[in-house]
């Protein structure tokens, strides 16, 4: 079984992981991403959507910033539903994500602090 | 929904809805009998009876922003579509457990799909949640406890990156062994 040669890796990632908790900013300062984990969320795919913005932030190496999810908040036909949350601005609402579009949020609203207009959740 | 780990992910939320701090997830692939098992238990706030009956109910749910919950429903008729069958089982304050049955063979049952996705969600939205994930195919177990990793991890949160791509590649590893090495 390759079950120790595992536990010995995660060993291994804790130290590497270490160091890089005490570059971490409080809970307050950081980006809320909040991802729909209704039952219409996770039908629509919120999944693979969670996994692509967790494996963006991975990638280029973000670490200020939150995943968490919600439940239904009532508008099912919209979903999967994305929010950004930065401290000091209004609650963004990303609508109709997708994995491919969830990365291009990641890059455009959180590296480069631009809201995507396209996938803003419609007057209504 | 097209995985039956979605329907996991989806009645965890329950759980999670209810404050639970620890949820068990077993998995039970019984080929001499058949069966697929899959049964989901959590220390949350748990429901009165009456309650407990209504869950199944497509039109009761406990939110205020519509007026249908499906999760329940839509599992119940996986199952129930696949020659199976569905409990719950519920106590004010102490908990809640739900069981779902499944032909193994049967021509409508879903895939598993990928348990590895479900898990790393979870962990990654509610690190501060135990989940104890519990997988057999025939005599083969494989067992992720939270708790277990917490404490070699330490110090180090558990919705760490790297983290969550060990438990991804740990879940599909040894779901991998346990069904045989395909």
């Amino acid at each position: 079984m390759p079950v120790i040669k595992s536990m010995e890796e995660l060993e291994k990632i804790r130290k590497q992981a270490k160091d890089m908790i005490n570059l971490r900013v409080d809970n307050e300062t950081k980006t809320r991403i909040v991802v729909g984990m209704g039952t219409c969320g996770i039908a629509a795919g919120a999944r693979p959507v969670m996994l692509a913005i967790l494996d963006e932030l991975k990638k280029r190496n973000i670490t200020n910033v939150i995943v968490t999810e919600t439940g239904c908040i009532g508008l099912c036909q919209y979903e999967p539903l994305v929010d950004v949350i930065q401290p000091d601005h209004p609650k963004v609402t990303y609508v109709n994500m997708n994995p491919e579009k969830a990365r291009e949020i990641v890059v455009k609203h959180i590296i480069n602090n631009q809201v995507v207009d396209e996938y803003v959740v419609p007057n209504i | 929904m097209r995985e039956l780990s979605l329907h996991i992910l989806d009645v965890v939320q329950n759980s999670l809805g209810a404050k639970a701090s620890v949820i068990e997830i077993n998995i039970e692939e019984n080929i001499k009998k058949d069966l697929l098992i899959i049964e989901i238990k959590d220390n949350g706030s748990g429901m009165d009876e009456k309650m407990t009956k209504k869950v199944m109910d497509p039109f009761f749910t406990t939110r205020t922003t519509r007026k249908v919950g499906l999760g329940i429903p839509l599992f119940v008729h996986a199952a129930k579509s696949c020659g199976g069958d569905f409990k719950i089982q519920s106590e004010k304050g102490k908990g809640t457990a739900i069981e779902a049955s499944f032909v193994l063979s049967h021509i409508d049952r879903a895939p598993i799909g990928s348990m590895a996705d479900t898990m790393v969600s979870l962990v990654a939205m509610r690190p501060d949640v135990d989940f104890v994930y519990r997988h057999c195919v025939g005599d083969q177990v494989f067992i992720l406890d939270t708790q277990e990793i917490k404490k070699t991890l330490q110090e180090v949160p558990l919705n760490n990156p790297m983290v969550l791509d060990w438990i991804k590649r740990f879940i599909e590893d040894n779901l991998k062994e346990i069904n045989g090495g395909a």
